[in-house]
């Protein structure tokens, strides 16, 4: 375990569920993880695994009125996020901590400048003395959006997806922040531009030691810049991992299965390889494991108790009873 | 454009997946408008059982009585006479048939036009659809009062005319949203389906879109009931509806004005008949719209 | 945009004449005849036909109609009937007393629906949002002329604190008069701006860009106003632009009951008397005011959303 003052952000239990008429959503259930200084993690799942609600939590945005974060801490520079008011979480947003959404077409206020949706970042956090215009163009200059000058007084709809992407993150990134959760920042773009923006992150980490988590649910990206993994299913996270481990020796089964159905270049296969089964309804989790329904190596023990999780060496836990 | 702000709010896919059928989870019935609807059309049906005097019956002798828990009034009464003597709540109950005549002649004429106009111009398209829609624009841009003061003024005040004018005045809303159903049904394999098939156009028209559309009609009939008896009552508040000596709430309101001072019960009652109807139409069309949820119809 | 606006303009144009002349044949197909209302029923035949040379309504009806037409252009509607003057001259001098509760009316219903639909969406299922469901519900099911009686009953009749009908001697008595009015006038309106604030705020609220705005650490205040309310205002331009012109014209119900001498109440003594120059004149006035509310609202779209700029 790395010493405390080397650890930026540390989840611990944390319970996320969303309260409708039907009944109780644990959109997540019980997670812990740690995120030490100038570290990216990978957060890994596939969608309804409760990886953005875990991030909007660490925000303390989950959405209202139906979302509550019911128990756990989430300690953040050695406090605790969640006894904060509100007022210091805003003084938080965007200087400390920062996130990036998915679809930069429809996170950008389609009314508002892009100058303007930057400089909020700057204005809100007291740091807009007199050059503004010219800090922002320094972001768009910073995340290479050509003439950053005339740019910076466009609208949102003259740009590509790309572009847009490129100004969340510049917003993101504005106030150089000690922590950036970006929420699948590069699905909704095109390979080449993917990599740009991973490219940029990277430069980001570099430049400024700050801690990213990466929610995906694509491998590859993970394997690019990422330096740990912690996969997600049902609301739970199942292995915590380091990259190289992760990729070479997957320990749970459903990781297996995520690396399994990824196809490699050169490797021809009959068929490419899919997990059977749907996803857990959250409102009626199965009693046990959470994967047992779709589990191959399913035992009896599965059904019935969460397992624990355990430690198979250093900094490789997993949470399965193939190892209890 | 104009839509911008709603499509944006279902893209944000942090919700767990059961949220997204949510919506229709957290309606409560309206057990308050279904019971003034409820009230409302048992008025309509059991008029001639319900109420205790011929309504048209006058008796001078007991002009202006009032309810029965006021001094001088009697429990042969409940809410009174009017002017002439004739017993309020036995008008009330059969003010209630005028209400829905009025009211299903105007959607009867209005829906039938606009429904009409809106499939053809959904499906057909093209030129028939530009025109159609400029006309139905020019339509929106005058006020349906105008329309029915023209027709007042040259036909003469009647329920008739209040029909006939809101029916005219009152088709374009019903063509827009048949139209912007029609344009989303084509799309559709069904419909796509029956064209491969060789369905002739009004074929397709009447038994594949038409049918598709009937959710969202009954939420926006529902909705229009309530404004046109609020309208129609209006008019004949004005003298330019039904005229005496029919029993119409809009009009007993208007025969009670003139004694506002002295028999508040004359111009309280009717009103509150209009309202609780309106109340119950309102209520249950809010519901219908959260329940069968269709995509055309502005909260 | 200056292409879009050309069109908007041709458009209104074409409205107006194509009113003007369903206008002008219904009338005319009317069993109106104007000497026959004008004249005292004891009239000899020479007086009618005098008349109806003066009205010049012994043509042909195509020329009646060009002649009308051309006498429109001009500014010249015809005379009324019932007061033997020009009937545009008629309905503005009403106009003044119209506009006074119009324009209060809708400033009155704008501040209050706006503000309780923006608060309900904010703080949904709070108690401003539960008032405002109430008021929303009341406002569009109770008639506006039934509130009007009412109001007065209790507040002109039995309390006697407020006059009954009139406009007042000016200064603080015109006030006193225009209370009761303007809160029949706004009823529908504050349910209407309610409802469509409030479901548009909640629409624009559960966006991205909002989450984005709060992740940014954008202080509520600003969030709700500068990111949720801008967007929720199309919505809001496109029922609200129409709203005031209509409200602006005068309300023929509220002028009756309350005796107030505007064009609403003008408007309904003439089709009674079947004065039909003046019920012309206004009925292109509101066609003319509609018309040109569409394109304020166009404008007002292109100032609110640059899009519609670059389309």
């Amino acid at each position: 375990m790395a010493s405390r003052k080397d650890i930026l952000l540390e989840v611990k239990n944390l319970k996320t569920s969303f309260f409708t008429k039907k009944g109780v959503i644990k959109a997540v259930d019980d997670v812990s993880f740690t995120v030490k200084k100038g570290e990216v993690i990978g957060l890994v799942g596939e969608s309804g695994s409760g990886k953005s609600v875990t991030s909007l939590s660490i925000m303390r945005l989950v959405p209202q009125p139906a979302g509550k974060i019911v128990s756990g801490e989430i300690i953040f520079n050695n406090e605790n996020l969640l006894n904060k008011s509100e007022t210091e979480m805003r003084e938080l947003r965007g200087n400390n901590i920062s996130m990036i959404l998915q679809d930069p077409m429809v996170s950008l206020n389609q009314l508002l400048t892009v100058g303007y949706q930057i400089g909020e970042t700057f204005k809100h956090h007291g740091k807009a003395d007199g050059n503004l215009l010219d800090k922002c163009i320094n972001v768009l200059k910073k995340v290479r959006v050509p003439s950053p000058e005339t740019r910076v007084n466009n609208y949102p709809f003259q740009f590509s997806g790309g572009m847009c992407q490129r100004v969340l993150i510049g917003t993101g990134i504005a106030n150089n922040p000690e922590l950036l959760i970006a929420d699948e920042p590069t699905t909704a773009l095109d390979v080449t531009i993917q990599a740009q923006i991973l490219q940029l992150m990277k430069d980001l980490r570099n430049e400024t030691n700050a801690s990213i988590i990466l929610i995906t649910h694509d491998l590859a990206t993970i394997a690019q810049i990422c330096t740990k993994v912690y996969v997600m299913y049902g609301g739970r996270i199942v292995e915590k991992a380091p990259i190289k481990d992760f990729y070479k020796n997957p320990q749970h089964p459903y990781s297996e299965g995520l690396i399994k159905s990824v196809p490699v270049l050169g490797k021809r296969v009959k068929r490419l390889f899919a997990i059977e089964g749907q996803p857990p309804n959250l409102l009626h989790p199965p009693p046990g494991c959470r994967f047992e329904p779709r589990c191959t190596k399913a035992k009896k023990v599965c059904s019935q108790k969460y397992p624990p999780e355990i430690e198979l060496k250093k900094d490789h836990q997993v949470s399965c009873w193939l190892y209890g | 454009m104009k839509e911008s702000g709603q499509d944006i709010s279902q893209t944000f896919s942090i919700a767990p997946p059961d949220e997204a059928s949510g919506k229709k989870l957290g309606v409560r019935t309206p057990y308050l408008g279904l019971f003034f609807l409820g009230l409302f059309f048992f008025m309509v049906i059991f008029a001639d059982l319900i109420s205790p005097y011929d309504p048209y019956a006058s008796d001078l002798s007991k002009g202006t009585l009032p309810p029965f828990w006021e001094k001088g009034g009697s429990a042969a009464h409940l809410l009174g006479t009017d002017f002439l003597g004739r017993d309020q709540l036995s008008r009330i109950i059969h003010g209630s048939r005028m209400s829905l005549i009025v009211s299903l002649g105007c959607i009867a004429i209005y829906g039938t036009i606009g429904v009409i106009l809106g499939l053809i111009s959904g499906f057909v398209g093209g030129r028939t659809d530009m025109i159609i829609m400029r006309l139905t624009d020019i339509w929106q841009s005058v006020p349906g009062l105008i329309v029915i003061l023209l027709l007042v003024s040259v036909i003469g005040p009647s329920a008739k005319t209040v029909i006939i004018s809101i029916g005219i005045a009152g088709w374009p809303g019903y063509a827009r949203i048949v139209r912007g159903e029609c344009l989303s049904l084509k799309q559709r394999d069904f419909v796509r389906l029956a064209k491969v098939a060789g369905c002739s156009n009004i074929r397709i028209m009447a038994s594949h879109i038409f049918p598709n559309t009937i959710n969202t009609l009954l939420v926006l009939t529902t909705m229009d009931i309530a404004g046109i008896i609020v309208l129609s009552a209006t008019l004949s508040f004005l003298g330019l509806g039904t005229q005496p000596p029919s029993c119409d709430w809009g009009l007993m309101l208007a025969e009670g004005r003139q004694y506002i001072t002295y028999a508040w019960w004359l111009v309280t009652f009717p009103g509150v008949a209009i309202a609780i109807t309106v109340i119950g139409f309102n209520l249950t069309g809010d519901w219908l719209r959260e329940i069968l949820d269709p995509k055309q119809v502005l909260r | 945009m200056k292409v879009f606006l050309l069109k908007r303009l041709g458009f209104a144009v074409f409205t107006m004449f194509f009113v003007v002349t369903i206008v002008f044949f219904l009338f005319r197909s009317g069993e109106a005849d104007p000497a026959a209302i004008m004249l005292p029923p004891d009239a000899t035949p020479r007086d009618m036909e005098i008349l109806t040379k003066n009205f010049g309504l012994d043509k042909p009806l195509p020329i009646q109609y060009l002649n009308f037409l051309k006498n429109a252009l001009r500014g010249d509607f015809g005379k009324s009937f019932r007061y033997n003057e020009p009937a545009a001259k008629v309905l503005f001098e009403r106009f003044p007393a119209s506009i006074q509760l119009g324009v209060t009316a809708f400033f009155f219903s704008a501040i209050l629906g706006l503000s309780i639909g923006v608060l309900s969406a904010v703080r949904r299922d709070g108690w401003i949002d539960r008032f405002g469901r109430v008021l929303a519900l009341g406002g569009m099911s109770i008639p506006a002329f039934w509130l009007g009686v009412m109001l007065m009953l209790l507040f002109s009749v039995n309390l006697g604190w407020l006059p009954v009908a009139g406009r007042g001697e000016g200064g603080l008595d015109t006030l006193r008069h225009m209370i009761l009015p303007v809160i029949c006038l706004s009823g529908y309106p504050i349910a209407l701006i309610t409802r469509i604030s409030r479901s548009s705020m909640i629409d624009a609220l559960k966006s991205d860009y909002v989450v984005m705005a709060r992740i940014k650490g954008v202080p509520e205040p600003y969030v709700n106003i500068i990111h949720a309310f801008k967007n929720a205002s199309i919505t809001l331009i496109t029922i609200m632009v129409p709203m005031a012109t209509v409200m602006l014209l005068g309300s023929v119900v509220i002028e009756t009951i309350f005796s107030w001498p505007g064009i609403g109440r003008l408007v309904v003594e003439s089709t009674f008397a079947r004065d039909y120059p003046v019920v012309q004149v206004f009925i292109l006035l509101i066609t003319f005011l509609i018309t040109s509310a569409y394109i304020v609202a166009d404008i007002l779209y292109a100032l609110v959303d640059q899009r519609i700029r670059f389309q």
